[in-house]
Parts: structure tokens; sequence; C-alpha cells
């Protein structure tokens, strides 16, 4: 069996596609095995909602009368500073950004209540924002000071753009020290007393396509409930990790970067978050549809959470100090059930991301498709693979002499 | 009139082995829920209760329980979960003393039992959209 995206779309377009989510097609392939289910299904849609760090947006806000050179100056949306160093009216804000004013962890652990990734929820939520700019003046650019109030619907762009989002798998984080850490994988419970994990497992989109065989760059995708597209393979993509013997990661793997436009994107789908005694982020809500071209794409569409194992790691010390050290595996089925042991004790899991939400936007791309609104695109390059031989290095510091 | 009050009772070491709590049921006529007790040797035992019944019970008991020793805080806020912000993600399960957040196995919701909330606001700084909050 095998099948183009141009076949795929041809039916998305007479409304004929049959369209079932990564959750629904476990229980497909059970009944009816691989062979059928391929004949049968020509999309499977994915999802997962969760942190992602590596996200921002770039706005461009308008020239101001008379002009301000805001390149090079300073730029404060809600009082969190954007990046300034492009074009005169060009910003950038990432999700993680912090007010200057911020506590941050003057008294531990700091509560992070606002930054990047809330001011970018409420631009996409139509509220006004605060613009601060201070710049050095020039004689085409002679304003050195402007505040006022802005909004997403007066700029000439505002664009989504993360550059590493949807990790293909995870680190499971526990704490082995006899004090509280507060991590970007949340608050976990001194002495194994909790462990914290974030993907949506099943769901999530590449661990639905494990070897990158269908989503590429160009990729068109659901981005914070509106359309974006995958732009590159994300920082720190790493195809070359230990795999199951079905080809599934079993340490954080693949990345994306993706880029869409935030003005017709949700509120819903795109949440500031507060780490506590860590800082701000965006809970990112990530969307793709795998297209069948053959049996071989779809058995890995049907890989299910007792499948997939990530790694459990200490934050207290192995994360920290980069110690690869692990202390075991445990599957998406063991995490989900709520409890998985750890040197032999049982430990409370919690989840960061949110499976119920991942379900929500899986379900969601697929009725786009089946009404005839969403189209599958054909990657116009395929990202990074194992054969790339891409090694993830670490940071090695040189001195420097004076 | 019925009242019902939610609170922490703390019992210094000393009287950690007393019937108090009989006392409180048999002589002040209060219905009791007990959400949340740990007792450790040697240390303070701590008591999270719903104390039910007349205003003037309610008030006999409480004032019982101090003239004996106990150390009364009153939950008078209440954490409310803004279902709006809520992603349900899960990341407050672990974390909750009480179980008042918890897991639905099969719709994969978290639950919020606000019976089982002791308001004790562990949530409100660990729930990353922050959707936790607490009312006076
Ligand atoms: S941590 Fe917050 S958002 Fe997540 S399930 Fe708990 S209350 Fe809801
Ligand atoms: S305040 Fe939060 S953590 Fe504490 S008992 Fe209530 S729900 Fe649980």
């Amino acid at each position: 069996m095998t099948r183009t995206i141009a076949e795929i779309n041809e039916k998305i377009r007479k409304g004929q596609a049959v369209v079932v989510t990564a959750e629904e097609v476990i229980d497909l392939v059970e009944k009816e095995g691989v062979e059928k289910a391929a004949q049968r299904v020509d999309v499977v849609t994915t999802g997962t909602f969760g942190p992602m760090c590596s996200s921002g947006a770039y706005f461009n806000l308008g020239h101001s009368k008379p002009r301000i050179k805001i390149g090079g100056g300073r730029a404060y949306l809600n009082d969190v500073p954007a990046y300034t160093g492009i074009a005169a009216v060009d910003i950038f804000l990432g999700a993680t950004a912090l007010p200057d004013d911020d506590p941050r962890n003057r008294i531990h652990p700091g509560a992070f209540n606002y930054g990047g990734g809330h001011v970018i929820e409420e631009l996409v939520a139509g509220k006004d924002v605060r613009l601060a700019v201070s710049a050095y003046g020039t004689d085409c650019y002679p304003r050195k000071r402007m505040e006022t109030w802005t909004n997403i619907k007066d700029m000439n762009e505002a664009v989504l753009f993360n550059i590493r989002n949807a990790y293909q798998n995870y680190n499971v984080a526990v704490n082995l020290s006899d004090k509280t850490l507060y991590t970007y994988m949340g608050v976990l419970k001194p002495n194994l007393g909790s462990a914290n994990y974030s993907s949506a497992g099943q769901l999530s989109p590449l661990l639905n396509d494990p070897y990158y065989r269908t989503i590429g760059i160009g990729t068109r995708i659901f981005l914070g409930g509106g359309i974006g597209y995958v732009a590159w393979h994300g920082t720190q993509h790493n195809p070359n990790v230990p795999r199951s013997d079905k080809g599934v990661p079993t340490r954080g793997a693949g990345t994306l970067t993706v880029i869409g436009d935030l003005k017709q994107m949700k509120p819903q789908w795109l949440v500031g978050a507060s780490m506590v005694g860590y800082g701000c982020t965006l809970t990112v809500g990530i969307g793709i549809p795998i297209p069948i071209l053959s049996e071989e794409i779809l058995r890995y569409t049907a890989v299910r959470d007792e499948e997939i194992f990530a790694p459990i790691v200490d934050y207290a010390e192995a994360y920290p100090q980069r110690s690869p050290e692990i202390l075991g595996e445990a599957s998406y089925g063991e995490l989900k059930s709520g409890r998985i042991i750890v040197q032999e004790k049982e430990v409370l899991t919690a989840s960061l991301s949110s499976y119920p939400k991942a379900v929500e936007i899986a379900n969601t791309l697929k009725e786009w498709i089946v009404r005839g609104d969403f189209l599958l695109t054909e990657p116009v390059a395929s990202l990074p693979g194992v054969e790339a031989g891409i090694t993830f290095k670490p940071l090695k510091e040189r001195p420097i002499e004076e | 009139m019925a009242i019902s009050r939610r609170v922490v009772l703390h019992f210094p070491p000393r009287l950690v082995d007393q019937p108090i709590i009989y006392q409180l049921v048999k002589e002040h006529n209060l219905v009791l829920n007990i959400l949340k007790a740990s007792v450790t040797p040697n240390e303070e035992g701590l008591l999270i209760l719903e104390l039910s019944g007349a205003q003037k019970d309610y008030d006999q008991g409480i004032r019982y329980l101090q003239e004996v020793g106990v150390r009364i805080q009153s939950l008078g806020q209440n954490i409310v979960r803004n279902e709006t912000r809520c992603t349900h993600c899960g990341a407050c399960i672990a974390i909750c003393p009480t179980g008042a957040l918890a897991l639905d196995p099969k719709t994969r919701l978290v639950n919020f039992l606000e019976d089982r909330c002791t308001a004790c606001e562990i949530c409100v700084l660990a729930c990353p959209p922050r959707a936790m909050e607490v009312h006076f």
C-alpha cells in the first residue's frame, strides 16, 4: 500500500479523507491489523501541550511620528524586555524574559509571576499592552523616548517563532536530595517524593514519526490554535540516541523550529506559565498531521504509551552537574498510572504537559482536515535523521588569557 | 444556627495522647470530618478538621480546645480553581498533601476535590498557569 500527499489532499477536498488521532489509531490497528488500517486511514493527527521555553515572537511595531530607532535601544512590553538588536521597529520577545525589577530568586523560591510568555498570551487575547522604548536618536530617527499602548491588531506583523518545540521524548525528573527542588520540571519533592515528566507520549508528534519520514521543513501544523509551519529542525535536535526495537527514542531526541502568524492564534493554546523558583515560560499547543503514505508509517503511529520509555534523572545532582547517569527508565504507561518504582521506592508521578489538551488538539486538527479546511503539505526538505551523524555538543570552556 | 468550619489544630507533644477529640465530640455536640491527621512521636500533632454544629456549640468547642492548650488556626481562606486557566496538566498532583488534586484515570482530567482541600496553599505557586487561587 502506498499513497501520496497529493492523493490525500484530493480526498480532503472531496470530504472523503479518513482521519484518526494517534490515540484512536492504536485501537484500530489492534482490531484490524496494520495492513487493513493502512488501507483505510489517510491521516493520523498528533498533539502536545506543554511548557516550551525556546518560544517567542517577533513583531513589527510600525513607525511612530516622528520616528524612533528602537533597534539598538531598549524596548519593554508590559515591563518585560524585548530584544532590539535588529531593524528600527522590529523586536523579538522571548518566553522566558523577565521584568528588570522581578525579585527573581532573591527570596527563594521566586514566584516568577509574569514574563515574556504571559505578554504573548495577553497579546494573543487581544489585550492592550504597554510599549516603552528608549533610543539614542539619529538624524533620520530623532526620537529618544516613547511610551504608548499597543495592540496586536495594530502591529504590521506578529509572528510566533519557536526555535525548539515538541521535544521527541524527555527526562523524568526526580529528587534524591533531602530538600525540595524548584526546577523547570516543576516542584520536586525531596527523597524521591515525586517524579515529573513532560510528554504527551503516544500522542506526541515526533514520537509518532520517530525517523522524521513525513514531518519535515514546510510541514503545515496546528500551532497555538492557528496554523503554523515547521521551519527547521529545532535547536539541540539529536536523532542519535538509544532507540527501542521499533525505533522510538528512549532519550530526548528530535526537536522542531516552528513558525506561524500569531494574529490568528488563540490564548487558550498559548498560555503563560510560571515555574516557581525557576522562571517564566510559555505553554504551547502543537498538533501535526501524519500522512499515511505506507504501512510502515502507520505502524509508527500506532505506538502506545507502554512502548515509549523515558530516562529517570536526578535533578539534585546528575542534571545540574551534567552527569550522564540515569536511575532507570519508565514507560509513559507506567508514568500515567500515577506511580513508578525508582530505587525500589514507589514514587508519585506528575505531568507538566497536559494529556487531555493534547487529545483536544489532535481532535481539533482532525476536524479541520475532515471539514476540508486544512490541507497537508509536502515537506520541502527533510529534517536531519540518524544518518546525519549529529552529535550533541556540550560547552567546552577554554580559559581566556589576558 | 448550624455552621461548618475548617480548622487546623496543632497539638503540643504533651497533648498528643490525650482524648481531646473524643471530648470535643461528646461534650460539645460537634460533627467532625477529619481532613488530615499526622502525629509523630516527640513532635507536634497536626489535625485538620471540618467541624459542623450549632454556632454556640462550635464556640464552646473552640474555647475548650484553647483551654487545654491546642493551638488553632482557622482556614478562613478558600482555595478556588480557576477553571478557564487550568490545563489539566497534573503538575499539582504529587505535591498536594491531601489528595485534593487527583487524576481521573479514565478522562485523564485533574479533579479538584474541594472537600479534601485544607487550603495549605502548596499548589498555588506550583501550578504553572496559576490556576489555583486564594480567595478570602
Ligand atoms: S497544576 Fe494547575 S493547571 Fe495543572 S492540573 Fe493542577 S491546577 Fe490544573
Ligand atoms: S491548597 Fe492545594 S495543595 Fe493544599 S490541600 Fe488544597 S489543593 Fe492540595
